[in-house]
């Protein structure tokens, strides 16, 4: 447990995926079976117990501590696990009785003699064992003063200190196999004793993951998918075939790891609806069209909802299964189970979620009301009705349809539609073109390109060629996308603030406003930040221009000049808008970037907020039903 | 002397805050005629430590260690005082009415306790202290006393600092795991600087160890005096390839500026001891915090209070509420000392409000 606690502790720190990958796939290098296993279960939310409630928490603190200073701790802290894991004292008899009745000590060491003595003679034999067996032996390098002052200083914390509640000492503290799989099977009532042992067996660091871990509140920015990365790492096998066999692994994985170490054969995935890595596209440049033929490709809308894979299958007695996964292969079949009724011709259907209401697909933001949902109410489901617009068929019932080109692929995919006949789950039409231009015009203007009423969920077109198969990552030339043009506004740099790891020396997170009329004329209201976009030449140009610009500082932000004949105009580059009452403006931006600097522009000439309210208006009506 | 009981300092007629009082320079002594680590300019300064918010200049006279005075004298300029005097550990002298005598602190070189005893009350003014071993300077003197004054710099119990030599073991699994990348330890340039760099040789660590310009000075005043430090190399003027691989030590503001641009995907640590408090090392972008403190920890603060046998506790700079709160349920009289200036050494290396060097 204490490994693992050192691996989050340390994951928390760290900015970098680069650097987090190797601390993990270090950690499963280095820590053997079950405890590794149970570690990718961590990571990945794999692991399923009872969590503890906060107040179990709280109460286990207040048998040990004074009142005053825990409550003086956690207003310090901020965080209630941590404040726990802190502060948690050994179980140590401590002299109770007041400190004025002792004579007082010899003039030698602080500690073992004075306030704990009572406390020394009753574990000092426990203690010393307990240090020979831990290997830790404090460093008795004589001191280069020694001598300098007069005698009679004790040096430094000798053994005896081991009483020193900090020092963890036996019994060992317990595996995290151990604390997972008793967490399995405790009842509610058995909880806080164990809980209270644990805290008493681990260091400081072990007791903090071990309560993050218990309350569920892990949070130390790791996704599920990094964590198979660092796994697959491992055997450097490709992250996409541990996705693919992972539905059907349970923990703590011994197979898995196996399979990664040489010492068997890669794991059958025997999951009926497992997920299948997603094949992406490149971003098309103008400058690629010259070397693609038109007729080479397949073209359809672009939509502005969420892929997914929609996958059924049969397991042993026959019965359907069906599974929704994102693009990253994360299960999300509970949040969209008005969807699940629909899957039941086994087979993998690659396409988007959309809300359509009448027939009509919704923006982007009316989907958001759907997403990352705790509960799926039955009002949600009516108000939101879930979508599925198909573009790719993986698998025919038993057939794996992968390895076909894409233009058999598409038929294939027409009758498995028609055969579902279904009105959740409806084609993605083609977007007919014989040129390029005609392809421009279309994108330009979906609308009257086939979109129809659905325009406005267009993001762009979609270029698949025909004969490729269905490979998973991002191949060289076989699909593309081909974005709307995002939207664009100038606004101001307002503030800035340091970027993290790398970034840690550069103002590189930027927020920017746009004008307003204020009480005394025109003003700058902040609507969003951007921290990316810009080249690395770009962010030393505005790093020095912060610094030079400065006209305060609030811890690590600074205030940037920005008045109407002085400061920086950002090009911003935002793919929508959505109204938010929790910044001021009003509006918040999605996929905001910095698309270009404005060297050339005076502030006073940069967007109003109006502006953005305009598109906002658009879009409003759809979200309020 | 008499011991633990207070009361007995009222009999013979002295009452402690007729020996030492909090005033406006920094804590007076009447009878004695001087202050202790006064934050303005007064006639007559006895100081505990180098440390900037404890060790001014301009003052008259200043009695202190000769490390004290020898880092000073290096910080401020040969005329950083009108006169100086050195004072031995164990040394003890007359100042007016009261005998004033120097006990070792274990916080930095040459930092120092004061006794100050007027008839047959003491009243111990600690300075800043900690218990835990420090192979950088002389370790802590217990001194039993009436009245001890102590810091609270870490007065609450969730911070308990751990075995130094654990968290350098850190660093160097750090430097093992991540060989391209350098190293950058911000650590204050008196006395955790060194402390860190001796720890790394005892951990068995012997490639050279860069310095940030500012860490120069002192450190090789430490070395003049004995200290074995290794080979140590400015780090001016080297490649940035050259620095794959290395640690560097500087001063904490430096490793979140501009000058870390010379180093290859470095890799932020700090040595303090605020860095027990998560919120704490993430609020200045800290990908490696070292649990290392040149104060007493929570346990550490109790033990010595418990062990002096004084009666009557004074908690000064840092958080008095609840080491007060501590004593006072223990059966100590105890109140917080109102002394302000303190807590700010290295004016510029401390942009976290009210984090003292720690």
């Amino acid at each position: 447990m204490n490994r693992f606690a050192e691996l989050l502790d340390r994951l928390a720190y760290e900015p970098g995926r680069n650097n987090k990958l190797r601390l993990i796939t270090g950690y499963f290098r280095e820590v053997g079976d079950p405890d590794r296993g149970y570690a990718l279960a961590a990571l990945t939310g794999a692991l399923s117990f009872k969590h503890a409630k906060p107040a179990l928490i709280r109460d286990l603190i207040a048998s040990r501590t004074d009142e005053v200073l825990f409550g003086l701790s956690y207003d310090y802290v901020g965080d209630l696990s941590e404040t726990v894991a802190l502060m948690w004292p050994k179980r140590v008899v401590y002299d109770n009785q007041s400190l004025l009745g002792h004579p007082s000590p010899p003039p030698s060491p602080a500690r073992g003699e004075g306030a704990q003595r009572g406390a020394a003679q009753q574990t000092r034999f426990k203690t010393d064992s307990s240090l020979a067996s831990d290997g830790r032996t404090s460093p008795t390098v004589p001191s280069p003063l020694a001598g300098e002052g007069q005698g009679g200083g004790h040096s430094g914390r000798d053994p005896n200190e081991s009483i020193h509640p900090s020092n963890h000492n036996n019994p060992p503290p317990p595996t995290l196999t151990e604390v997972v799989t008793t967490l399995r099977t405790l009842g509610k009532t058995e909880l806080p004793k164990q809980l209270e042992r644990w805290l008493d067996e681990l260091d400081e660091t072990g007791r903090w993951a071990l309560l993050k871990l218990v309350t569920g509140a892990l949070r130390i920015g790791i996704s599920a998918r990094l964590a198979k990365t660092a796994a697959a790492a491992l055997g450097d096998k490709d992250p996409h075939e541990v996705e693919l066999i992972w539905p059907g692994l349970i923990p703590p994985y011994l197979d898995l790891f196996a399979w990664l170490e040489g010492r068997a054969d890669k794991p059958v995935n025997r999951d009926p609806a497992p997920f299948r890595p997603v094949m992406l596209a490149h971003a098309i440049e103008d400058a690629d069209f010259a070397a693609l033929d038109p007729a080479d490709y397949i073209a359809e809308w672009k939509w502005d909802g969420i892929r997914v894979q929609a996958v059924a299958g049969r397991d042993e007695r026959g019965h359907v299964t069906a599974r929704l996964y994102s693009r990253t292969g994360e299960d999300i079949t509970g949040s969209f189970p008005d969807l699940v009724p629909s899957l039941r011709l086994p087979g993998a259907i690659d396409g988007e979620l959309l809300i359509l209401r009448e027939g009509r697909v919704q923006s982007f933001n009316v989907l958001q009301q759907r997403l990352n949902r705790k509960v799926v109410s039955p009002k949600l489901i009516k108000e939101f009705p879930i979508h599925l617009r198909a573009y790719d068929l993986l698998g025919d019932d038993e057939n794996d349809l992968r390895e076909l080109p894409f233009a058999e692929r598409r038929e294939r995919l027409e009758s498995f539609i028609k055969k579902l006949d279904d009105p959740r789950i409806d084609l993605s039409p083609t977007v007919p073109f014989a040129s390029w231009e005609a392809l421009t015009a279309a994108r330009a203007d979906p609308a009257s390109a086939g979109a129809g009423e659905d325009a406005d969920a267009v993001e762009g077109v979609m270029l698949k060629r025909r004969d490729a198969p269905y490979l998973p990552g991002r191949p060289k030339g076989q699909w593309w996308k081909w974005k709307r043009d995002p939207h664009i506004i100038d606004a101001v740099l307002m503030y800035a603030q340091r970027g993290h790891g790398k970034r840690s020396s550069y103002y590189s997170d930027y927020t920017f406003g746009v004008w307003t009329a204020g009480e005394g004329g025109d003003e700058l209201v902040p609507v969003g930040k951007a921290y990316f976009g810009f080249t690395d030449e770009e962010l030393l140009q505005i790093d020095r221009f912060v610094r030079r610009n400065t006209t305060e500082k609030f811890g690590p932000v600074r205030h940037v000049v920005h008045e109407g004949d002085k400061g920086l105009v950002l090009e911003v580059a935002f793919e929508g808008l959505q109204r938010s009452p929790r910044h001021k403006s009003g509006v918040a931006m999605r996929f905001p970037r910095i698309s270009r600097l404005r060297w050339d522009k005076p502030p006073k000439e940069a967007d109003r907020l109006e502006t953005l309210e305009r598109m906002l208006k658009a879009e409003a009506a759809e979200i309020e039903v | 002397m008499t011991r633990s009981d207070g009361n007995a300092a009222y009999i013979a007629g002295m009452r402690p805050q007729d020996i030492l009082l909090p005033a406006a320079a920094g804590l007076c002594c009447k009878p004695g005629g001087f202050h202790i680590d006064p934050v303005r300019p007064v006639e007559r300064a006895v100081i505990t430590h180098g440390h900037s918010d404890h060790a001014r200049a301009g003052h008259g006279a200043v009695l202190a260690t000769q490390e004290t005075l020898d880092m000073m004298r290096l910080r401020y300029g040969e005329n950083f005082a009108g006169s100086t005097q050195a004072i031995r550990y164990g040394e003890e002298i007359r100042l007016g009415d009261v005998r004033v005598k120097f006990h070792p602190a274990g916080h930095v070189l040459g930092s120092a306790q004061i006794a100050v005893t007027c008839k047959e009350t003491c009243i111990v003014a600690s300075g800043d202290y900690k218990d835990a071993s420090d192979p950088t300077c002389t370790p802590f003197e217990l001194v039993p006393c009436d009245v001890f004054i102590t810091e609270a710099t870490f007065g609450l119990p969730v911070f308990r600092h751990g075995d130094a030599a654990d968290e350098v073991r850190k660093l160097l699994a750090s430097v093992a795991l991540f060989p391209e990348r350098a190293h950058l330890v911000g650590a204050y340039s008196l006395g955790k600087a060194q402390r860190v760099i001796k720890l790394l040789r005892q951990a068995g660590y012997d490639a050279p160890i860069y310095l940030h310009g500012a860490m120069e000075t002192i450190t090789h005043y430490y070395q003049s005096r004995g200290i074995e430090l290794g080979e140590l190399r400015p780090v001016k003027g080297v490649k940035k390839a050259a620095l794959a691989g290395t640690i560097t030590l500087a001063p904490p503001s430096a490793t979140s500026d501009l000058w870390t641009r010379r180093f290859p995907d470095p890799v932020t640590a700090f040595a303090s001891g605020w860095m027990r408090v998560r919120a704490r090392a993430r609020q200045r972008g800290v990908e490696l915090p070292l649990v290392i403190s040149d104060h007493a920890d929570w346990d550490g603060l109790t033990a010595t209070i418990g062990a002096t046998g004084a009666g009557e506790i004074w908690v000064t700079h840092g958080q008095e509420d609840a080491l007060v709160h501590w004593c006072r349920s223990k059966g100590l009289k105890a109140q917080p000392l109102d002394l302000v200036g303190y807590g700010d050494e290295e004016e510029s290396e401390t942009p976290v409000q009210g984090e003292a060097e720690a």
